[in-house]
């Protein structure tokens, strides 16, 4: 069979090109440093390298360390993920009934998504300082003994809380737009058929809702995951005993507090292949369920 | 079976626009009453206030004698098609169709049993287990259809059913549409801005204009018979001849156009005459001369339209006329065609209030 063949030209390679390099300096380069140091093993001040096979991912991802870090990572992701969702899509719903000062009460839920990771940790940080938190007192008068700097339990309650509470107005905004882009008429004929507003939401507005609801799942999986290390930096930077650890700040803590280059970079070619593996099985299981 | 009952119904919106304004109506049983009028005239609001999508400023509406004014949408008992049919996209043909009587508590064998017949007549069988988006537009429409037919409703609402079809479709479906009602006798309510299909569809029509209603009656008495201007020109296509014309005493005058008039008419007042396209005929030496723009051939017959030579302007535009003839009649383009009329088909109106006096 004859293939039509045209005229090859450079000036398409030439648009495509700033992209490619982007990708290039910024993303492949960096992991296959990453790759290639995860085999390396060197001495504190740079000196002298030594080619350790395995050796760095044996030892880091083995240690009792790096597990706790990974399942802190997994339940911390799990409660981010969830908790951002459910409360963004309640209060995109009730949002989206509001007739009366709709702007100014869509506009305020907006609002936290302009701060920084770092800054809503450090502004957490000061909620809950034992000496001036208002949150931190709160919860020691209502009878919680409450304190993060010893409890792992109370740490991981501040982290997630911060977390969750700046992932939110991302959310929202998804949400709300998502809710807004489902047909009036199509919420019509489902009053028509269906009584209760509970039983609609969930036949209705939620499987409608659900190509938004993945999309933003992916998202919330990579913010708890990586973007989160700024609320943890600024807050119990993994206090109390790395129990609040995620795989990402253990990944720094461990390269740059630490200077283990080779350790650090094996645990960040792992990280890698877990978020590989997650964005899989999101795709391929959950994404099936999703009707756009 | 149902009849509905509107009593001096009225909504309006909270920056004060009024979109209905104090409508009465009684539907009988069995009845297909179609709302027809321009976009804007409230219309739709009145069959979404039926609906309970709306909700009454004041007024009440009853089903079957049963006030229904606060009853939620879903206890209503109506069934409604939509203009964009607005089909649950998540659902199959199936799904979308036993959605209704799901939440009505009804048992799984008695809903197939009722899904399977609606879709039967309508033809939609083969597509049960299709999905809302591998459908095309006229399939669409009867599923919307079905959905609201296996709810065996008291009343049926229609919001524009046809508009988003083409012309060819619209027409098969405006007659499987009148066929199903006149089967099922359900009282129903269609509202569109297509006089043809109100025409063809209506046992009775009410045609509304700015939230009122201005005329209520048979297809046919309201061609006939138009209570008003608007009427008079809503109704009928092509839209009746409009002459501004004064009374004299004994004629009937527009700029050089002048001719007997035996009837009794106000003097001292802007008066509208209305002469319908098909009323016209020519007539060598009759009143009307038309200056030939366009010749529009529909097959059976055609439909000259031109200025009418030497009467006075129309809001500030030269009188147009539209005349219907046979298709052997072919005027060429500015060529002179004089018509005559019957001054007993012929309508007079009062011009400021859009009255009719004869």
């Amino acid at each position: 069979m004859k293939r039509v063949q045209f005229e090859h030209s450079t000036i398409p390679y030439l648009f495509v090109a700033p992209q490619i390099i982007i990708i290039v300096v910024f993303f492949l380069w960096p992991a296959a440093q990453a790759i290639y140091q995860s085999f390396l093993l060197e001495d504190a001040f740079g000196l002298s390298t030594q080619f350790v096979w395995f050796r760095n991912y044996k030892d880091t991802i083995l240690s009792t360390s790096w597990l706790q870090a990974a399942s802190f990572t997994m339940l911390f992701s799990a409660l981010v993920t969830f908790l951002s969702l459910a409360i963004a899509l309640l209060l995109a719903v009730k949002a989206n009934e509001v007739i009366r000062g709709a702007r100014t009460y869509k506009t305020t839920l907006m609002w936290a998504y302009a701060i920084a990771p770092p800054v809503a940790g450090l502004m957490g940080n000061l909620m809950f300082n034992p000496l001036i938190g208002d949150l931190y007192k709160f919860f020691n008068a209502i009878g919680w003994d409450f304190d993060h700097k010893l409890d792992a339990f109370d740490a991981g309650f501040v982290v997630v809380l911060i977390s969750v509470w700046k992932q939110v107005s991302v959310n929202f905004i998804f949400f709300l737009s998502g809710l807004q882009g489902i047909p009036k008429s199509v919420n019509e004929a489902a009053t028509l058929d269906c009584k209760s507003p509970f039983r609609r939401f969930w036949t209705i507005t939620f499987p409608l809702l659900a190509p938004t609801t993945f999309f933003l799942m992916v998202i919330n999986i990579t913010y708890a995951f990586f973007e989160t290390f700024g609320i943890i930096d600024t807050t119990t930077r993994g206090a109390p005993g790395g129990s609040t650890n995620t795989l990402v700040f253990k990944v720094f803590q461990d390269g740059f507090r630490g200077a283990d280059l080779g350790g650090s970079s094996a645990q960040s070619v792992v990280l890698m292949l877990i978020v590989l593996a997650l964005t899989v099985v999101q795709f391929r299981f959950i994404e099936r369920k999703v009707h756009y | 079976m149902a009849n509905v009952e509107l009593t001096n119904v009225r909504k309006t919106y909270p920056n004060g626009a009024e979109a209905v304004c104090g409508v009465d109506m009684q539907i009988e049983d069995g009845e297909l009453i179609v709302f027809v009028g321009p976009s804007g005239c409230g219309k739709s609001t009145l069959l979404r206030m039926v609906a309970g999508l709306e909700k009454i400023t004041s007024g009440d509406i009853k089903i079957d004698e049963q006030l229904i004014n606060d009853v939620t949408p879903a206890d209503r008992d109506v069934a409604m098609v939509f203009q964009n049919y607005a089909l649950y996209p998540h659902m199959t043909v199936r799904g979308n169709m036993s959605y209704g009587l799901k939440n009505r508590g009804i048992d799984k064998a008695s809903i197939n049993k009722k899904v399977e017949e609606a879709a039967a007549m309508l033809r939609i069988s083969d597509f049960l287990d299709r999905q809302p988006n591998q459908l095309s537009g006229g399939q669409r429409q009867r599923v919307a259809m079905g959905r609201a037919i296996v709810r065996e409703p008291k009343v049926f609402l229609f919001d524009e059913p046809l508009s988003n079809l083409d012309a060819k479709l619209r027409v098969q479906m405006r007659i499987e549409i009148k066929r199903l009602q006149r089967k099922m006798k359900v009282t129903s309510v269609y509202v569109t801005h297509d006089q043809t299909e109100a025409m063809t569809l209506a046992d009775r029509l009410a045609v509304i204009n700015d939230g009122r209603v201005e005329q209520m009656g048979a297809p046919m008495e309201l061609y006939n018979n138009p209570a008003t201007l608007f009427v008079a020109s809503f109704i009928g296509s092509p839209q009746i001849n409009l002459l501004p014309v004064r009374f004299d005493g004994q004629h009937l005058i527009s700029g050089d156009i002048k001719f007997i008039w035996d009837a009794k008419l106000p003097t001292d007042t802007d008066l509208m005459l209305g002469i319908r396209p098909d009323d016209l005929f020519q007539k060598d030496d009759g009143p009307l001369s038309l200056r030939v723009d366009l010749v529009e051939q529909h097959g059976a017959d055609n439909l000259t339209y031109g200025g009418l030579l030497g009467a006075d302007e129309t809001d500030g535009h030269e009188t147009e006329f539209c005349f219907k003839s046979g298709q052997d009649l072919l005027p060429d383009i500015d060529s002179q065609l004089n018509l005559g009329f019957d001054p007993t088909r012929a309508l007079v109106f009062e011009k400021s209030s859009g009255d009719r006096l004869v």
